[in-house]
C-alpha cells in the first residue's frame, strides 16, 4: 500500500472548514502556507446550519455594553466558564462583527442601514434586569452567511483547500504535533500532511445522541484521535440540548423565534416558562428551558399528554416571520406540513452543542495536561475546543462568536510561533499504524454492523445521558458504551473498494463516536452535582465547594483517568442563578 | 409504515465497467425523507450504497440527486409526496464517481471564475458599512444559494456546453454585482461576458424549477443581462 501514499508539506494545516477553521486559516495565511483539510466541500460544513445570530454588544437597537455580555455569558455558564477567556471574547465581539461585515457578510439591517439585532436567550441588560437586543443576524441563516464570506476571503488569500479528505490520524509525539494523516475520499488514497502548526477545528459530535440538530458528519473524529494519543478532553459531561428541536426530527428551530416574540405553551395552553424564569421567561438560557419542557412533559402537561410542547409563533406578524425566520418556516412546511404563522410548532429538546472538548489557552494552544503545559505546534478552536467560554451551558449566538474570535486568535498565535516551529516529521511507523487500521476494517470477518451499534449507542445515550441524569442510568450507559466499543472492534463492511468508501468511513466514525460516548458517560457519572446542562437527579444542587472546577478526562492504555483544573474567576463571583 | 421500492442507479468502476440498477424494498413512514430511506438501505441491506449527506435539513447542499426525474435534495423529499416507486439517479451530466456521488470539482471551479468575494478597496469605516434594508433585500434571495448543483446539472445549455458558467456561478456573480458595498461591478461583468457566459442563458427556467431554496435564478440572470445591456456590454 506504501507506494500510494502522497506527501505534502504546509506551514499550517487546518482540520475543518467551518467558521473556526476558516477564520484561523485566513489569519495564518498572511504569514505562511496554509492548507485546509475538510471532510466535505468547505461550504457543506455544519457551521452553515447556525441560524439565529452572532452576539455582540453593538448597541444598534438597544443600549448595550460588552460587560453585560461578559456577565450574561458567565452566569449562563453557571460560573464554570473561565472569565479571562469570556472577557476576551466579549470585548472582541464588536470588532469581530464589524470585520465580518467588512468582509461582505450580508447581515440583516435596521431602517438606517446598520446591522440589525434581536433578542436571544440569556442576553440581558444591566446584569440580568431585562432582555436586550444583542444578536446580529442574517435572517435565520447567519452561519451560512458567515461561512460563505470567510470561505470567499480564504479563496482570495490563496488558502489551499483539500475538500473531501477524511482525517485518520493526528501525529503527536513527545509533546509535539507533526501533522496529519488523511484519506482522499474519492480515491481512498492516504495523504500525509507534515506541518509546523496544526489547527483542529473539526466541530462537534452531536451524533452520539439519537435526537440531534447536528449533521451526520458531526462525529468528533479529531477529539477521539487526540484522546487516543494520550491528550485530555475537558468538561465532556456538559452537552447542550437545545429546547426547540422539531418534534421527531431534532431539526433546530432557532432561539431567534422566541427572540422575535414566540412563546412556549404546554398542553393546558399555559405559558409555562413564566413559572421557571419569571423575569425573562421564554428567553431563559437553554439548559433551563430544556429542563422546563421535559418537566412539563413528564408531569403529563405535554400537548394532549404526548411528548412535546408547542412553540407558538402565531402572534408574530407574518411579515416578521417571512423576513427574519424564513428558513424555519420552510422547515415547518416541508417536514411537518404546517405554517408557523397559523399553527404552533411541536418541539422537544435536541442534542445541539458540546461545551467541552480539547482544552486550550486563550490563544488556541492545546493543553497536554491539567497544569496547562501545551503541545508544541497544536492548536484548536471552535466547538471541538474548550477554552472555556461556555462553561456548563452556552448562550445562544456565543458559538459563532467563539469560532470567529478564537479561530482568529489561533491564527495569530501561529503567526507568532511559526518561526520557532520545525516542520513536522511523520515516521513510516506512524503511517503504518493508520494503514493497518484501514486494512483491519477491510479484512474484518466480524459479524457486527455499523448501523446497528450506532443506533443502539444513540438510544442509550439519549435515554441515560441527556437532559436528566441519574447515577443508575449513567452506570448503565458506561457499561453499555464499553460493551459497544468492544463490539465495534468486530465490525465488518461489505464494500472492500477504495473509491469513495463511505461504509469504511462510517465504521471509523463509529469508533470515534463510541470513544466520545464513553468519555461523556464517565465524565457525567463522576460529577456529583448539577450545573448548567449537567443535571443529576440524585444531586440536584450546584456544589461550588467541591465542583467549581473543570474535569479533564484521559484515556491511557484503555484506562480512564480524571484530574481537575480550577475555574478562572475574575470579575463575577458565583451566585445563585435566577432569571 | 408501508413499503416503498427504491430503484437506484449504481456505478462503481471497481466492480463493473457499466452502470446497473438495484431495487430495494424499504419500510417507510410517510413523514420520512428519501434520505432516511437511503440511510436505511446502507445500514441494513447494502453497506456499499454510496451517496453524500450531512445536515439532513436542506442547508449543507450535499444530497442533491435526481429523484423521479427531477433534481432535488434527498433530505427535502418527503415520502408522503412520493409514489411507491422511487427512482434515484446521480445529478445528470456531472461525471459520476460512484453510485450517487458526482464529481463537483468543475462545478465549484466555475464559481471561482466570477471573483466570488466582496471587493471594496475604500478604507473601511470604524463601524459597519451602511446598507439599507432595500439594498440588502436586492441580494437576499441570491445569498440563500447552498451550491448543491441541482440547477447547473438541470440546465440544457450546460448539457451542450460544459464550459458554460451555469446558473449557480451566474447567481454568485449577481450576489456581488448587486451588493451595494461591492466596487468591482464592471470587472465582474466582464468576467461573465464571454461565449460561455451570461448571454448563453436562454431563460429555460429548469434551474428555477429544481432549486431547493426556491430561488428565482432565471430572473436574477435576466437582471444581470439588463445591467450588461445598459452598460453597452454584450459578450
Amino acid at each position: 500500500m506504501n507506494e500510494d501514499i502522497t506527501r505534502h508539506e504546509f506551514d499550517t494545516v487546518v482540520i475543518g472548514s467551518g467558521l473556526a477553521g476558516l477564520r484561523a486559516a485566513l489569519e495564518a495565511s498572511g504569514a505562511c502556507s496554509v492548507a485546509v483539510i475538510a471532510k466535505m466541500y468547505p461550504t457543506r460544513c455544519h457551521s452553515t446550519a447556525a441560524q439565529g445570530g452572532i452576539a455582540a454588544a453593538l448597541g444598534n437597537e438597544d443600549h448595550d455594553l460588552p460587560e453585560w455580555h461578559y456577565y450574561d455569558t458567565t452566569k449562563g455558564s453557571d460560573f464554570l466558564g473561565d472569565q479571562d477567556a469570556i472577557e476576551v471574547m466579549c470585548e472582541d465581539a464588536l470588532r469581530t462583527v464589524v470585520e465580518l461585515e467588512h468582509m461582505g457578510v450580508p447581515f440583516s439591517r435596521t431602517p438606517d442601514g446598520r446591522i440589525a439585532q434581536r433578542r436571544f436567550g440569556g442576553h440581558t441588560k444591566e446584569f440580568g434586569r431585562a432582555p436586550v437586543r444583542r444578536a446580529c443576524y442574517s435572517a435565520d441563516r447567519t452561519g451560512h452567511a458567515i461561512v460563505f464570506a470567510l470561505y470567499e476571503q480564504c479563496q482570495l488569500r490563496n488558502v489551499r483547500f483539500f475538500p473531501e479528505f477524511h482525517v485518520l490520524d493526528i501525529v503527536v509525539r513527545e509533546g509535539t504535533c507533526h501533522g496529519v494523516v488523511a484519506m482522499e475520499i474519492s480515491t481512498g488514497r492516504v495523504h500525509v500532511f507534515s506541518s509546523k502548526a496544526t489547527v483542529v477545528a473539526s466541530g462537534g459530535y452531536g451524533r452520539v445522541f439519537k435526537t440531534t440538530s447536528n449533521a451526520h458528519a458531526s462525529t468528533g473524529d479529531c477529539l477521539s484521535i487526540l484522546l487516543n494519543r494520550g491528550l485530555p478532553l475537558e468538561d465532556m459531561e456538559f452537552f447542550q440540548f437545545h429546547p426547540t428541536g422539531l418534534y421527531g426530527l431534532g431539526i433546530l428551530v432557532t432561539e431567534g423565534a422566541r427572540g422575535e416574540g414566540g412563546i412556549l405553551l404546554n398542553g393546558h395552553g399555559e405559558r409555562f416558562m413564566e413559572r421557571y424564569a419569571p423575569t425573562i421567561k421564554d428567553l431563559a438560557p437553554r439548559d433551563m428551558v430544556s429542563r422546563a419542557i421535559l418537566s412539563e412533559v413528564r408531569e403529563g402537561r405535554g400537548i394532549d399528554g404526548r411528548e412535546y410542547v408547542h412553540l407558538d409563533l402565531t402572534r408574530i406578524p407574518g411579515r416578521i416571520i417571512e423576513e427574519r425566520l424564513p428558513e424555519i418556516s420552510t422547515f415547518c412546511r416541508i417536514y411537518l406540513g404546517i405554517d408557523p404563522s397559523e399553527e404552533p410548532i411541536p418541539v422537544l429538546p435536541t442534542a445541539h452543542y458540546a461545551m467541552g472538548g480539547i482544552p486550550t489557552d486563550i490563544d488556541g494552544r492545546v493543553f497536554i495536561n491539567e497544569k496547562g503545559d501545551t503541545v508544541t505546534g497544536l492548536y484548536a478552536a471552535g466547538e471541538c475546543a474548550c477554552v472555556s467560554v461556555h462553561g456548563a451551558n452556552r448562550l445562544g449566538c456565543n458559538s459563532l462568536l467563539d469560532t470567529v474570535v478564537f479561530g482568529r486568535r489561533a491564527g495569530m498565535a501561529i503567526k507568532k510561533d511559526i518561526s520557532s516551529l520545525a516542520m513536522g516529521d511523520i515516521k513510516p511507523s506512524e503511517i503504518d499504524r493508520t494503514i493497518s487500521m484501514l486494512e483491519g476494517f477491510i479484512n474484518s470477518k466480524g459479524l457486527e454492523k455499523v448501523g446497528r451499534i450506532r443506533s443502539q449507542m444513540q438510544k442509550i445515550m439519549m435515554d441515560k445521558c441527556s437532559v436528566f441524569r441519574h447515577r443508575d442510568g449513567l452506570k448503565r450507559a458506561v457499561e453499555d458504551m464499553d460493551a459497544y466499543a468492544y463490539l465495534a472492534g468486530n465490525v465488518s463492511i461489505k464494500d472492500k473498494t477504495r473509491r469513495f468508501n463511505t461504509e469504511l468511513l462510517e465504521a471509523i466514525e463509529l469508533q470515534h463516536l463510541l470513544n466520545l460516548a464513553q468519555a461523556v458517560a464517565r465524565s457525567s457519572l463522576q460529577r456529583t452535582e448539577s450545573r448548567g446542562a449537567h443535571y443529576r437527579e440524585d444531586y440536584p444542587e450546584r456544589d461550588d465547594k467541591n465542583w467549581l472546577k473543570h474535569t479533564f478526562i484521559y484515556k491511557k492504555d484503555s484506562e480512564w483517568k480524571f484530574s481537575y483544573r480550577p475555574v478562572v474567576i475574575r470579575r463575577f463571583q458565583p451566585e445563585e442563578r435566577r432569571y | 409504515m408501508k413499503y416503498h421500492l427504491f430503484r437506484i442507479k449504481r456505478y462503481d468502476p471497481d466492480r463493473s465497467p457499466s452502470v446497473w440498477w438495484d431495487d430495494f424494498k424499504v419500510k417507510m413512514e410517510p413523514t420520512d425523507r428519501v434520505l432516511d430511506g437511503l440511510i436505511r438501505i446502507k445500514d441494513t441491506i447494502d453497506g456499499s450504497l454510496t451517496f453524500r449527506r450531512s445536515c439532513a435539513h436542506g442547508i449543507c447542499g450535499s444530497c442533491a440527486m435526481k429523484i423521479n426525474g427531477k433534481n432535488r435534495l434527498a433530505c427535502q423529499s418527503i415520502i408522503k409526496n412520493m409514489p411507491d416507486r422511487i427512482v434515484i439517479e446521480p445529478l445528470q451530466t456531472l461525471p459520476v464517481i460512484k453510485d450517487l456521488v458526482v464529481d463537483m470539482e468543475g462545478f465549484f471551479e466555475k464559481n471561482d471564475l466570477v471573483m466570488p468575494y466582496l471587493i471594496n478597496d475604500e478604507p473601511p469605516p470604524e463601524r459597519e458599512r451602511l446598507q439599507s434594508p432595500e439594498e440588502q433585500h436586492r441580494i437576499l434571495e441570491s445569498i440563500t444559494c447552498i451550491m448543491c448543483g441541482s440547477c447547473t446539472s438541470s440546465c440544457p445549455v450546460f448539457w451542450s456546453d460544459k464550459k458554460y458558467l451555469g446558473p449557480s456561478a451566474l447567481l454568485k456573480a449577481y450576489r456581488f454585482i448587486f451588493d451595494s458595498r461591492d466596487r468591482a461591478q464592471d470587472e465582474r461583468l466582464k468576467r461573465i461576458l464571454h461565449s460561455h457566459g451570461l448571454f448563453r442563458c436562454h431563460s429555460i427556467f429548469n434551474c428555477v424549477e429544481v432549486c431547493p431554496k426556491e430561488i428565482d435564478i432565471t430572473s436574477h440572470i435576466a437582471r444581470l443581462k439588463r445591467l450588461a445591456l445598459k452598460k453597452g456590454l454584450k459578450g
